[in-house]
């Protein structure tokens, strides 16, 4: 199926080449490839069909990037913006300030609960808490002592209840209880699969919230689901209040549309993703990755990927002349940032980069895309002066740059700072410095070997 | 803030909580505006063929099998042989007859006892629940049932398999955790030689069809069958999960690729999913859909019907 899409694709790209700018008709042929390969990849209809329109109001008159063909640009705009949709990397996760704080795992039968319950207990105790598992899924046959069986593996204690303590209720406020006494600061409560449309024992959960006060409830889902993720989802999300999703089962070829579905119905967040039935075969959630598997044209995208390098790296030349010449300017800054983004997070970014000397320092600090959204819409709503020249934004120009961008002044204000410091950095990797960062003799063969490096879009050092 | 061209996504929920409610919406009208158009209250019209998409590719058709029931629909449309909506409720309904046909076969009957069934899927598809169902069901029929716990990876499995033959009243034939099910297997079938019972049925660990070697290990167990056994495995079931998408069809691909798939269970069907990815395995694979499961008690296993199954994907 792959090899026709791309070729059907191809097909597209070599009629099309060479026009310059999105139109209703050139983006055409390549809308309904991608809305067959969303609908293949089980995105839910609706949401295929809002996602279709939207991209082509979008696109309609944009310029056609000079190294790609308009069906290419419309698929790049398509994967930017379920990038966009997918989130961030949101494997944060909330703790209550009242320990211990209580997750709840919920979801439909046979979905992965109980294995993502002791994979996210290891990951926690990898991660400095001290966590206590226990089951309250009474009804099927030997699903306590899975949990058990599990929690023996992976070394996590387990509540596993006393005589007498038949329901989930009671079983979940002892657990509780053995939390508070024994010191440990989460509890993790594992529930029975339901159906979305069993109202008891929809009931029963919602009588579990209200006991527990849960800080986090993960919707647990199957990355095979199909069309129905919508409805499941929004009704578990409509009866707990669900605050984030782990999607499992995404080591097979699933390509795992449901993702796109349960975010667009709930709006929260995908947190982590099951790869294996091994308790530690468990990773964040990272939206590029989902959105190239969704659109299942990994040789496209990565054609596409290519191509936007080509174009690029032009521009990284003139960017690394413009810091020379110190011309690194607001407008300079806000094309990194579009850049960064276009290929992903900047953690991805510095994955590619050598884990050596200040860059191994920089791979622990964690940017947010919302962050980079804010900061787009805060150099958008200045002037091009002000653009050009950031010392003439003074205190009358930050309120208006707030206001336009939705943003406060204090916003603009740490932009701005963000900014010169960038500006500073970059100046002293451009100047050489890089070299004496990775320290000692060897520093300057590093700095050669970088020189000659593919660098990534964006980084114009 | 973050604005995506479905709204904003983070910072404006209630912009996302409009077009949840819009999603609602349409979905609602849909069902009514299906319902005029199928009673005969309209023509035939590009609008009334996105309305059947939309209800097809809803029911996990898949776009393929879509497009191929429409476009026959379409050329009669333009043929003038169809005029008005009421006619096309029967010919969509002979549309996925025809693909189904076949799919109502029963297990055939095995003649020298014991039969074998052996029972594979992904995991969490239902295999060991539909396990207790059909040890239930075969004992109603008045045939006696040994179950093989050749699961011996997940956590509790065996446990979980030894709960359903309690509840049945079947002897689990079974070793350690971590055993080579292929071992077990043996076991279980020269236990069920002597004891002259009429079924073994064997549950095995999911697998993604993706995992070679869990595969071939599949394999395997049925060349180990078939050496106690000669005909063995006599049935070989895959249990789908009604709520799975288009990777179904892959599943059945892989599996009976594998191991020889004879039929399918298709599970979870009291859910508010549809199945239909079957309708896109008969086509392919012209596989017979064995059985449903509408529930998690022993007796929630029907026999497949084509009618009444095309009948709920119009629901
Ligand atoms: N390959 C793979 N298998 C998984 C993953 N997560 C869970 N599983 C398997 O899926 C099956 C079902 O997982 P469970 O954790 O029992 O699911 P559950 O939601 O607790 O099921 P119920 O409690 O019966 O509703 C098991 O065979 C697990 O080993 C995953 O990320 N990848
Ligand atoms: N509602 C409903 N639930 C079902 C049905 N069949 C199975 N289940 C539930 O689905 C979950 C998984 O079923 P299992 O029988 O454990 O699935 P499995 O395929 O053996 O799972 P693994 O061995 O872990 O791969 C359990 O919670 C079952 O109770 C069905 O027809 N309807
Ligand atoms: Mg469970
Ligand atoms: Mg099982």
């Amino acid at each position: 199926m792959f090899d026709n899409l791309s070729e059907k694709l191809q097909r597209v790209f070599k009629n099309l080449r060479g026009e310059g700018r999105l139109t209703a008709e050139n983006m055409d042929a390549a809308l309904r490839e991608i809305r067959v390969a969303l609908l293949e990849a089980d995105v839910n209809f609706r949401v295929v069909k809002q996602l279709i329109e939207a991209v082509k109001v979008k696109a309609m008159g944009e310029e056609v990037l000079q190294a790609l063909s308009p069906s290419q640009q419309v698929i790049a705009i398509v994967r930017d913006e379920l990038i966009k949709v997918l989130g961030s990397h949101e494997s944060k996760l909330r703790f209550s300030n009242d320990p211990p704080s209580v997750f709840l795992i919920v979801g439909l039968q046979g979905s992965g609960k109980t294995t993502s319950t002791g994979k996210l207990a290891r990951w926690l105790s990898k991660n400095g808490h001290r966590p206590l598992v226990v089951s309250v899924d009474i009804y099927r046959p030997a699903a306590r002592e899975q949990l058990n069986v599990i929690a023996k593996q992976i070394n996590i204690p387990i509540y596993f209840g006393a005589p007498g303590e038949a329901l989930p209720v009671d079983l979940a406020r002892s657990a509780k209880l053995e939390a508070t006494n024994s010191g440990r600061d989460v509890l993790l409560v594992d529930t029975a699969g339901r159906l979305h449309i069993d109202d008891d024992l929809m009931g029963e959960l919602q009588q579990l919230k209200e006991l527990l006060g849960p800080v986090e409830i993960l919707f647990v889902a199957d990355a095979m689901t199909g069309q129905d993720a919508v409805k499941s989802a929004e009704e578990f999300h409509k009866r707990l209040g669900i605050t984030g999703v782990i999607l499992t089962k995404m080591d097979g070829d699933a390509r795992g549309g449901a993702a796109l579905s349960i975010r667009h119905v709930t709006g929260q967040p995908l947190k982590f993703v099951g790869v294996g039935e091994k308790p530690d075969a468990f990773e964040p959630f990272y939206p590029d990755r989902a959105a190239s598997r969704i659109l299942g044209m990994g040789d496209i995208l990565s054609f596409i990927e290519k191509a936007e390098e080509f174009v690029d790296k032009k521009q990284a030349e003139q960017m690394q002349q413009k810091l020379m010449d110190n011309e690194f300017t607001l407008e300079d800054f806000r094309n990194q940032i579009r850049q960064m983004r276009k290929i992903g997070s900047l953690d991805s970014i510095l994955k590619m980069m050598p884990q050596v000397g200040m860059l191994k320092e920089l791979q622990n600090v964690k940017v947010d895309e919302g962050e980079m959204t804010r900061v787009v819409a805060i150099i958008d709503s200045m002037t091009p002066r002000e653009r050009n020249n950031h010392m003439i934004i003074n205190g009358n120009r930050r309120r208006r740059i707030a206001k336009g961008s939705g943003t406060s002044v204090q916003d603009v204000n740490q932009l701005l700072k963000q900014y010169t410091q960038t500006r500073k950095m970059m100046k002293s990797f451009s100047g050489g410095m890089l070299g004496g960062m990775l320290g000692g003799k060897s520093g300057g063969k590093m700095a050669g070997k970088l020189g000659k490096m593919k660098l990534p879009p964006g980084f114009g050092f | 803030m973050i604005q995506t061209l479905f709204g904003s996504v983070e910072q404006e929920p209630t912009l996302l909580e409009k077009l949840k409610s819009g999603v609602q919406k349409t979905r609602a009208g849909l069902v009514t505006r299906l319902e005029d158009a199928l009673s005969g209250k309209k023509e035939i019209d590009a609008d009334l063929l996105d309305e059947l998409e939309y209800t097809l590719i809803s029911a996990d058709i898949g776009v393929s099998t879509t497009n191929e029931i429409l476009d026959r629909i379409r050329e009669r449309v333009d043929r003038k042989l169809i005029g008005d909506a009421s006619e096309l409720r029967s010919l969509i309904r002979e549309q996925l007859l025809e693909i189904l046909e076949g799919s109502e076969r029963p297990m055939p009957h095995v003649f020298e006892p014991p039969a074998v069934v052996m029972v594979v899927g992904v995991n969490g598809a239902g295999k060991t629940t539909t396990i207790g169902k059909l040890a239930s069901r075969f004992q109603g029929e008045g045939r006696s049932v040994l179950l093989c716990a050749a699961d011996t990876f997940r956590a509790a499995a065996i446990e979980q398999l030894e709960v359903w033959g309690e509840r049945t009243g079947t002897e689990v034939i079974r070793q350690k955790p971590g055993s080579d099910p292929s071992a077990v297997l043996f076991d279980a079938l020269h236990a069920a030689r002597a004891r002259k019972v009429d079924y073994v049925i064997v549950d095995t660990a999911g697998r993604l069809q993706t995992k070679t070697n869990l595969m071939a290990e599949l394999e395997k167990m049925r060349r180990t069958a078939s050496r106690v056994i000669p005909d063995a495995p006599h049935e070989v079931l895959l249990v789908l999960d009604a709520t799975t998408g288009q990777n179904g069809l892959e599943q059945a691909r892989k599996f009976t690729e594998s191991s020889g798939v004879t039929g399918i269970v298709l599970t979870k069907l009291d859910g508010t999913a549809k199945g239909g990815v079957v309708v896109a395995i008969a086509r392919e694979l012209r596989l017979p859909i064995r059985y449903i499961g509408v529930g998690e008690q022993a007796g929630d296993l029907l026999p497949f019907e084509a009618e009444s199954f095309i009948a709920s994907l119009f629901e």
